[in-house]
Protein backbone atom coordinates (compact mmCIF):
# COMPACT_ATOMS: atom_id res chain seq x y z
CA UNK A 1 0.00 0.00 0.00
CA UNK A 2 2.69 2.40 1.16
CA UNK A 3 5.70 2.84 -1.07
CA UNK A 4 7.60 3.97 2.09
CA UNK A 5 7.77 0.84 4.10
CA UNK A 6 9.93 -1.56 1.39
CA UNK A 7 12.26 1.67 1.28
CA UNK A 8 12.30 1.76 5.35
CA UNK A 9 13.28 -1.98 5.47
CA UNK A 10 16.05 -2.07 2.98
CA UNK A 11 17.41 1.27 4.93
CA UNK A 12 17.08 -0.68 8.22
CA UNK A 13 19.19 -3.83 6.90
CA UNK A 14 22.19 -1.26 5.77
CA UNK A 15 24.01 -1.49 8.73
CA UNK A 16 26.44 1.02 7.15
CA UNK A 17 23.77 3.89 7.19
CA UNK A 18 21.79 3.29 10.03
CA UNK A 19 21.92 1.48 13.23
CA UNK A 20 20.01 -1.51 14.12
CA UNK A 21 19.70 -0.64 17.63
CA UNK A 22 17.03 0.92 18.45
CA UNK A 23 18.77 3.50 21.40
CA UNK A 24 21.01 4.68 18.10
CA UNK A 25 18.27 4.67 15.99
CA UNK A 26 15.71 7.11 17.57
CA UNK A 27 18.68 8.86 18.51
CA UNK A 28 19.72 9.79 15.25
CA UNK A 29 16.02 10.34 14.59
CA UNK A 30 15.61 12.79 17.11
CA UNK A 31 18.86 14.71 16.15
CA UNK A 32 17.51 14.67 12.34
CA UNK A 33 14.24 16.01 13.91
CA UNK A 34 15.80 18.83 16.12
CA UNK A 35 18.05 20.00 13.36
CA UNK A 36 15.03 20.53 10.63
CA UNK A 37 13.28 22.72 13.08
CA UNK A 38 9.88 19.63 13.50
CA UNK A 39 10.18 18.99 17.00
CA UNK A 40 11.05 20.78 20.45
CA UNK A 41 13.52 18.10 22.98
CA UNK A 42 12.02 20.35 25.58
CA UNK A 43 8.99 19.29 24.62
CA UNK A 44 9.67 15.55 23.99
CA UNK A 45 10.94 15.58 28.21
CA UNK A 46 7.78 17.13 28.94
CA UNK A 47 5.49 14.88 27.41
CA UNK A 48 7.92 11.75 29.16
CA UNK A 49 7.65 13.17 31.88
CA UNK A 50 4.20 13.52 32.43
CA UNK A 51 3.41 9.84 31.09
CA UNK A 52 6.22 8.87 33.74
CA UNK A 53 4.93 10.68 36.52
CA UNK A 54 1.78 12.31 36.26
CA UNK A 55 -0.80 10.07 33.94
CA UNK A 56 -0.96 6.54 35.23
CA UNK A 57 -2.87 4.08 37.26
CA UNK A 58 -3.33 6.27 40.40
CA UNK A 59 -5.57 8.64 38.56
CA UNK A 60 -8.19 5.36 37.40
CA UNK A 61 -7.46 4.43 41.33
CA UNK A 62 -8.83 7.53 42.55
CA UNK A 63 -12.34 7.26 40.38
CA UNK A 64 -12.89 3.98 41.71
CA UNK A 65 -12.15 4.82 45.20
CA UNK A 66 -14.57 7.88 45.04
CA UNK A 67 -17.34 5.44 42.90
CA UNK A 68 -16.90 2.93 46.13
CA UNK A 69 -17.52 5.51 48.14
CA UNK A 70 -20.10 7.66 47.09
CA UNK A 71 -22.96 6.06 45.41
CA UNK A 72 -24.46 9.40 43.67
CA UNK A 73 -20.43 9.33 41.77
CA UNK A 74 -21.40 5.98 41.00
CA UNK A 75 -24.28 6.59 39.12
CA UNK A 76 -22.54 9.58 37.53
CA UNK A 77 -19.31 7.25 36.21
CA UNK A 78 -21.74 4.87 35.10
CA UNK A 79 -24.14 6.53 33.01
CA UNK A 80 -21.87 9.40 31.85
CA UNK A 81 -18.00 8.63 32.45
CA UNK A 82 -16.63 11.63 30.73
CA UNK A 83 -18.06 14.47 32.87
CA UNK A 84 -17.88 12.20 35.91
CA UNK A 85 -13.82 11.42 35.46
CA UNK A 86 -13.30 14.99 34.45
CA UNK A 87 -14.94 16.31 38.33
CA UNK A 88 -11.58 14.42 39.29
CA UNK A 89 -9.49 16.26 37.15
CA UNK A 90 -8.77 13.52 34.57
CA UNK A 91 -9.37 13.38 30.87
CA UNK A 92 -7.69 14.38 27.45
CA UNK A 93 -5.57 11.90 25.07
CA UNK A 94 -7.06 8.26 24.88
CA UNK A 95 -9.72 9.26 27.25
CA UNK A 96 -11.76 11.55 25.07
CA UNK A 97 -14.64 9.20 25.08
CA UNK A 98 -14.84 6.92 28.28
CA UNK A 99 -17.29 4.17 29.30
CA UNK A 100 -16.84 2.45 32.57
CA UNK A 101 -18.19 -0.83 33.04
CA UNK A 102 -18.90 -2.69 36.36
CA UNK A 103 -18.15 -6.32 37.94
CA UNK A 104 -20.54 -7.58 39.72
CA UNK A 105 -21.19 -10.97 41.82
CA UNK A 106 -21.66 -12.92 38.81
CA UNK A 107 -20.57 -10.67 35.93
CA UNK A 108 -16.93 -10.14 34.87
CA UNK A 109 -15.58 -7.42 32.45
CA UNK A 110 -12.28 -7.75 30.63
CA UNK A 111 -10.99 -5.08 28.74
CA UNK A 112 -9.00 -5.95 25.09
CA UNK A 113 -7.30 -4.09 21.62
CA UNK A 114 -7.25 -7.01 19.47
CA UNK A 115 -6.66 -4.50 16.83
CA UNK A 116 -3.30 -2.74 17.96
CA UNK A 117 -3.27 -1.67 22.11
CA UNK A 118 -5.75 1.03 22.44
CA UNK A 119 -6.34 1.73 26.49
CA UNK A 120 -7.34 4.41 28.62
CA UNK A 121 -4.38 6.34 28.75
CA UNK A 122 -5.90 9.38 30.83
CA UNK A 123 -6.82 7.33 33.47
CA UNK A 124 -4.66 4.57 33.38
CA UNK A 125 -1.65 5.52 31.94
CA UNK A 126 0.60 3.64 29.13
CA UNK A 127 -0.69 -0.04 28.85
CA UNK A 128 1.82 -2.65 30.39
CA UNK A 129 3.92 -4.86 28.20
CA UNK A 130 1.58 -7.81 28.27
CA UNK A 131 -2.00 -5.71 27.32
CA UNK A 132 -0.10 -4.57 24.03
CA UNK A 133 1.75 -8.71 23.45
CA UNK A 134 -0.05 -10.62 20.50
CA UNK A 135 -0.66 -13.78 23.38
CA UNK A 136 -3.36 -11.63 25.30
CA UNK A 137 -4.65 -9.61 22.29
CA UNK A 138 -5.27 -13.24 20.78
CA UNK A 139 -6.26 -14.93 23.09
CA UNK A 140 -8.85 -12.60 25.15
CA UNK A 141 -11.76 -12.23 23.07
CA UNK A 142 -11.71 -16.42 22.04
CA UNK A 143 -10.72 -17.64 25.80
CA UNK A 144 -10.89 -14.95 28.28
CA UNK A 145 -11.56 -17.77 30.80
CA UNK A 146 -7.89 -19.07 29.66
CA UNK A 147 -6.48 -15.50 29.92
CA UNK A 148 -7.86 -15.11 33.14
CA UNK A 149 -6.77 -17.86 34.96
CA UNK A 150 -3.03 -17.35 34.42
CA UNK A 151 -3.85 -14.44 36.08
CA UNK A 152 -4.26 -16.62 38.69
CA UNK A 153 -8.57 -15.81 38.46
CA UNK A 154 -10.93 -18.81 38.56
CA UNK A 155 -14.52 -17.64 37.46
CA UNK A 156 -17.23 -19.88 38.10
CA UNK A 157 -19.00 -21.38 35.57
CA UNK A 158 -22.59 -19.49 36.24
CA UNK A 159 -20.64 -16.39 35.86
CA UNK A 160 -20.94 -14.33 33.01
CA UNK A 161 -17.73 -12.98 31.28
CA UNK A 162 -17.83 -9.44 29.35
CA UNK A 163 -14.71 -8.73 26.94
CA UNK A 164 -14.83 -5.39 25.52
CA UNK A 165 -12.74 -5.12 22.41
CA UNK A 166 -11.86 -0.84 21.91
CA UNK A 167 -12.24 -1.06 18.52
CA UNK A 168 -13.22 2.28 18.15
CA UNK A 169 -12.40 5.75 20.18
CA UNK A 170 -14.17 4.43 22.92
CA UNK A 171 -11.97 3.76 25.77
CA UNK A 172 -12.97 1.26 28.71
CA UNK A 173 -12.15 1.72 32.39
CA UNK A 174 -13.48 -1.64 34.44
CA UNK A 175 -14.93 -0.44 38.05
CA UNK A 176 -13.89 -3.71 40.32
CA UNK A 177 -16.20 -4.77 42.88
CA UNK A 178 -15.17 -2.99 46.52
CA UNK A 179 -13.47 -6.03 48.64
CA UNK A 180 -15.14 -7.49 51.90
CA UNK A 181 -14.18 -5.95 54.77
CA UNK A 182 -13.21 -2.67 53.64
CA UNK A 183 -16.20 -0.82 54.94
CA UNK A 184 -14.02 1.54 57.48
CA UNK A 185 -11.46 2.48 55.14
CA UNK A 186 -11.79 6.16 53.32
CA UNK A 187 -11.27 6.88 49.96
CA UNK A 188 -7.51 7.50 50.04
CA UNK A 189 -7.44 4.09 51.64
CA UNK A 190 -9.29 2.88 48.82
CA UNK A 191 -7.89 4.06 46.13
CA UNK A 192 -4.86 2.28 47.26
CA UNK A 193 -6.18 -1.38 47.56
CA UNK A 194 -7.25 -0.49 43.58
CA UNK A 195 -4.47 -1.94 40.91
CA UNK A 196 -4.17 -1.43 37.30
CA UNK A 197 -4.92 -4.77 36.40
CA UNK A 198 -8.36 -4.96 38.53
CA UNK A 199 -9.26 -1.68 36.16
CA UNK A 200 -8.46 -4.08 33.38
CA UNK A 201 -10.21 -6.27 34.73
CA UNK A 202 -7.47 -8.99 34.49
CA UNK A 203 -7.68 -9.63 38.30
CA UNK A 204 -10.15 -8.36 41.36
CA UNK A 205 -8.98 -6.16 43.88
CA UNK A 206 -7.72 -7.94 47.01
CA UNK A 207 -7.51 -6.33 50.59
CA UNK A 208 -4.64 -8.73 51.35
CA UNK A 209 -2.70 -9.18 47.98
CA UNK A 210 -2.71 -5.40 48.19
CA UNK A 211 -1.44 -5.27 51.68
CA UNK A 212 1.40 -8.09 51.07
CA UNK A 213 2.52 -6.01 48.31
CA UNK A 214 3.24 -3.12 50.46
CA UNK B 1 -6.77 -5.10 5.41
CA UNK B 2 -6.61 -8.90 6.50
CA UNK B 3 -3.25 -8.23 8.28
CA UNK B 4 -1.13 -9.55 11.39
CA UNK B 5 -2.54 -6.44 13.75
CA UNK B 6 -6.09 -8.48 13.46
CA UNK B 7 -4.73 -10.89 16.04
CA UNK B 8 -8.33 -11.84 17.90
CA UNK B 9 -8.53 -15.35 18.28
CA UNK B 10 -5.72 -16.67 16.56
CA UNK B 11 -4.13 -19.28 18.17
CA UNK B 12 -0.27 -19.95 19.25
CA UNK B 13 1.00 -16.92 20.00
CA UNK B 14 2.28 -17.96 23.68
CA UNK B 15 1.47 -17.47 27.21
CA UNK B 16 1.01 -13.78 28.57
CA UNK B 17 3.81 -12.89 30.22
CA UNK B 18 3.70 -10.41 33.26
CA UNK B 19 6.18 -8.16 34.63
CA UNK B 20 6.65 -7.05 38.14
CA UNK B 21 7.24 -3.46 38.73
CA UNK B 22 7.56 -2.87 35.37
CA UNK B 23 8.85 0.73 34.22
CA UNK B 24 6.73 3.16 32.28
CA UNK B 25 9.41 2.94 29.05
CA UNK B 26 11.76 0.22 29.82
CA UNK B 27 14.36 2.48 28.17
CA UNK B 28 14.89 5.94 27.47
CA UNK B 29 14.67 5.75 23.34
CA UNK B 30 11.15 4.37 24.18
CA UNK B 31 9.86 7.52 25.97
CA UNK B 32 11.77 9.79 23.21
CA UNK B 33 10.26 7.76 19.75
CA UNK B 34 6.30 7.60 21.87
CA UNK B 35 6.94 11.88 22.64
CA UNK B 36 8.25 12.25 18.87
CA UNK B 37 5.17 10.19 17.48
CA UNK B 38 2.60 12.67 19.89
CA UNK B 39 4.66 15.48 19.03
CA UNK B 40 4.81 15.16 15.18
CA UNK B 41 1.26 14.50 15.11
CA UNK B 42 0.69 18.10 15.55
CA UNK B 43 1.92 19.53 12.60
CA UNK B 44 -1.54 17.75 11.28
CA UNK B 45 0.06 15.89 8.05
CA UNK B 46 -1.82 12.70 9.39
CA UNK B 47 -4.26 11.72 11.82
CA UNK B 48 -4.82 9.06 14.30
CA UNK B 49 -6.38 6.23 11.97
CA UNK B 50 -3.67 6.92 9.61
CA UNK B 51 -0.75 6.66 12.47
CA UNK B 52 -2.60 3.09 13.08
CA UNK B 53 -2.57 2.06 9.61
CA UNK B 54 0.83 2.99 9.30
CA UNK B 55 2.21 0.48 11.88
CA UNK B 56 -0.65 -1.95 10.32
CA UNK B 57 1.63 -2.29 6.75
CA UNK B 58 4.83 -3.49 8.78
CA UNK B 59 5.14 -6.47 6.83
CA UNK B 60 3.89 -9.75 9.31
CA UNK B 61 7.14 -11.49 9.97
CA UNK B 62 8.70 -7.70 11.03
CA UNK B 63 5.43 -7.04 13.34
CA UNK B 64 6.00 -10.18 15.30
CA UNK B 65 9.64 -9.78 15.73
CA UNK B 66 9.31 -5.82 16.50
CA UNK B 67 8.45 -4.96 20.07
CA UNK B 68 5.74 -1.90 20.55
CA UNK B 69 7.73 0.64 20.41
CA UNK B 70 10.34 -1.01 17.49
CA UNK B 71 6.49 -0.32 15.52
CA UNK B 72 6.47 3.11 16.65
CA UNK B 73 9.90 4.36 14.99
CA UNK B 74 8.93 2.43 11.82
CA UNK B 75 5.51 3.83 11.70
CA UNK B 76 6.26 7.68 12.28
CA UNK B 77 9.13 7.20 9.27
CA UNK B 78 7.07 6.04 6.66
CA UNK B 79 4.22 8.30 7.72
CA UNK B 80 6.75 11.39 8.07
CA UNK B 81 8.42 10.29 4.83
CA UNK B 82 4.94 9.91 2.62
CA UNK B 83 4.08 13.45 4.51
CA UNK B 84 6.93 14.77 3.02
CA UNK B 85 8.79 16.14 6.22
CA UNK B 86 11.79 14.37 6.11
CA UNK B 87 12.82 12.21 2.79
CA UNK B 88 14.76 8.68 3.01
CA UNK B 89 18.12 9.95 2.48
CA UNK B 90 18.09 12.14 5.19
CA UNK B 91 16.56 9.62 7.95
CA UNK B 92 19.76 7.20 6.26
CA UNK B 93 22.37 9.88 6.65
CA UNK B 94 20.49 11.14 9.94
CA UNK B 95 21.19 14.75 8.92
CA UNK B 96 19.34 17.25 6.97
CA UNK B 97 19.30 17.37 3.12
CA UNK B 98 21.19 20.67 2.00
CA UNK B 99 19.15 23.35 1.21
CA UNK B 100 15.97 21.60 2.95
CA UNK B 101 13.85 23.95 4.60
CA UNK B 102 13.34 24.44 8.30
CA UNK B 103 10.16 23.81 9.67
CA UNK B 104 9.19 26.39 12.71
CA UNK B 105 8.23 26.42 15.41
CA UNK B 106 7.92 22.82 16.74
CA UNK B 107 5.14 22.83 19.46
CA UNK B 108 6.93 24.07 22.51
CA UNK B 109 6.41 22.22 26.09
CA UNK B 110 3.22 24.54 27.37
CA UNK B 111 1.50 23.30 23.74
CA UNK B 112 2.32 19.57 23.78
CA UNK B 113 1.14 19.08 27.32
CA UNK B 114 -2.13 21.20 26.61
CA UNK B 115 -2.53 18.92 23.50
CA UNK B 116 -2.83 15.93 25.64
CA UNK B 117 -4.79 17.60 28.50
CA UNK B 118 -7.26 18.28 25.71
CA UNK B 119 -7.43 14.92 23.79
CA UNK B 120 -8.41 14.36 19.97
CA UNK B 121 -11.72 13.64 20.09
CA UNK B 122 -12.90 11.83 17.82
CA UNK B 123 -17.02 12.44 18.26
CA UNK B 124 -18.66 14.64 15.64
CA UNK B 125 -20.94 17.07 16.91
CA UNK B 126 -22.87 15.92 13.35
CA UNK B 127 -27.21 15.21 14.03
CA UNK B 128 -27.16 11.58 12.22
CA UNK B 129 -30.00 9.42 12.53
CA UNK B 130 -29.58 6.26 14.26
CA UNK B 131 -29.92 3.24 12.29
CA UNK B 132 -30.35 0.93 15.00
CA UNK B 133 -31.90 1.23 18.09
CA UNK B 134 -30.95 -0.32 21.07
CA UNK B 135 -31.81 -3.89 21.49
CA UNK B 136 -32.03 -4.05 17.68
CA UNK B 137 -30.76 -6.98 16.32
CA UNK B 138 -27.70 -6.67 13.71
CA UNK B 139 -25.55 -8.88 11.48
CA UNK B 140 -22.22 -7.42 10.47
CA UNK B 141 -21.23 -7.08 6.73
CA UNK B 142 -18.84 -10.09 5.46
CA UNK B 143 -16.52 -7.49 4.21
CA UNK B 144 -12.49 -7.68 3.43
CA UNK B 145 -11.38 -3.98 2.60
CA UNK B 146 -7.75 -3.79 1.29
CA UNK B 147 -7.41 -0.48 3.33
CA UNK B 148 -7.44 0.41 7.31
CA UNK B 149 -10.85 -0.95 8.99
CA UNK B 150 -11.50 -1.49 12.66
CA UNK B 151 -14.05 -3.81 11.50
CA UNK B 152 -12.04 -7.19 12.99
CA UNK B 153 -12.33 -10.81 11.24
CA UNK B 154 -13.53 -13.15 14.08
CA UNK B 155 -16.61 -10.24 14.15
CA UNK B 156 -17.54 -10.46 10.32
CA UNK B 157 -20.59 -12.00 9.26
CA UNK B 158 -22.21 -12.74 12.61
CA UNK B 159 -25.28 -11.74 14.46
CA UNK B 160 -25.02 -9.53 17.70
CA UNK B 161 -27.27 -6.80 19.46
CA UNK B 162 -26.98 -3.08 19.73
CA UNK B 163 -25.85 -2.64 23.35
CA UNK B 164 -25.13 1.14 23.21
CA UNK B 165 -25.05 4.37 20.80
CA UNK B 166 -22.02 5.80 21.27
CA UNK B 167 -23.08 8.64 19.06
CA UNK B 168 -21.22 10.11 15.59
CA UNK B 169 -17.34 9.64 14.91
CA UNK B 170 -15.12 10.28 12.50
CA UNK B 171 -14.94 6.96 9.73
CA UNK B 172 -11.65 4.87 10.38
CA UNK B 173 -11.73 3.16 6.84
CA UNK B 174 -11.51 6.88 5.08
CA UNK B 175 -9.83 9.21 7.46
CA UNK B 176 -6.76 6.88 7.38
CA UNK B 177 -6.25 7.39 4.20
CA UNK B 178 -7.32 11.05 3.66
CA UNK B 179 -10.44 10.71 2.28
CA UNK B 180 -12.66 12.39 4.96
CA UNK B 181 -14.00 11.92 8.32
CA UNK B 182 -17.23 10.94 6.91
CA UNK B 183 -18.53 11.03 10.37
CA UNK B 184 -21.01 8.06 11.12
CA UNK B 185 -22.70 6.20 14.16
CA UNK B 186 -20.75 4.34 16.11
CA UNK B 187 -22.66 1.05 18.52
CA UNK B 188 -21.12 -1.18 20.75
CA UNK B 189 -22.46 -4.34 19.65
CA UNK B 190 -22.95 -7.60 21.75
CA UNK B 191 -21.76 -10.97 20.28
CA UNK B 192 -22.51 -14.16 22.33
CA UNK B 193 -19.16 -15.89 22.70
CA UNK B 194 -20.53 -18.51 21.04
CA UNK B 195 -21.85 -17.16 18.37
CA UNK B 196 -18.27 -16.54 17.63
CA UNK B 197 -16.37 -19.09 18.57
CA UNK B 198 -19.02 -22.13 18.91
CA UNK B 199 -19.48 -24.52 21.41
CA UNK B 200 -16.36 -24.23 23.46
CA UNK B 201 -17.10 -20.29 24.37
CA UNK B 202 -19.09 -19.74 27.50
CA UNK B 203 -22.58 -20.13 27.61
CA UNK B 204 -23.23 -16.94 29.20
CA UNK B 205 -20.06 -15.28 27.81
CA UNK B 206 -20.78 -12.41 25.49
CA UNK B 207 -17.78 -10.32 23.08
CA UNK B 208 -18.61 -6.49 22.64
CA UNK B 209 -17.14 -4.85 19.90
CA UNK B 210 -17.72 -1.24 18.57
CA UNK B 211 -18.81 -0.97 15.46
CA UNK B 212 -19.59 1.95 12.85
CA UNK B 213 -22.72 1.95 10.84
CA UNK B 214 -21.27 0.98 7.77
CA UNK B 215 -19.82 -2.54 9.23
CA UNK B 216 -23.27 -3.51 9.89
CA UNK B 217 -26.85 -3.91 8.19
CA UNK B 218 -30.36 -5.14 9.98
CA UNK B 219 -30.86 -8.87 11.07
Amino acid sequence: MSPDLPDMHRHQHDHRAVPSDPALRVKALESLLVEKGLVDRAALDALVDAYENKIGPRNGARVVARAWSDPAYKQRLLSDADAAIAEMGYGGFQGEHMVVVENLAKVHNLVVCTLCSCYPWAVLGLPPVWYKSAPYRSRAVIDPRGVLREFGLELPVDAEVRVWDSTAEVRYLVLPERPAGTEAMNEEELAALVTRDAMVGARKVSVLKARSAG
Amino acid sequence: MNGIHDMGGMHGMGPIVEEKNEPVFHEGWEGRIFAMNLAMGAWRKWNLDASRHSRELIPPAEYLRMSYYEKWIAGLIALMVKAGLVRGDEIESGTAAVGSTKAVPAVNPQQALARIATGLPAKRNVDLPARFKVGQRVRTRNVHPLGHTRLPRYARGRFGTINRDHGVFVFPDTNAHFLGEQPQRVYSVCFAARELWGAQAGEKDSVYVDLWDDYLEPA
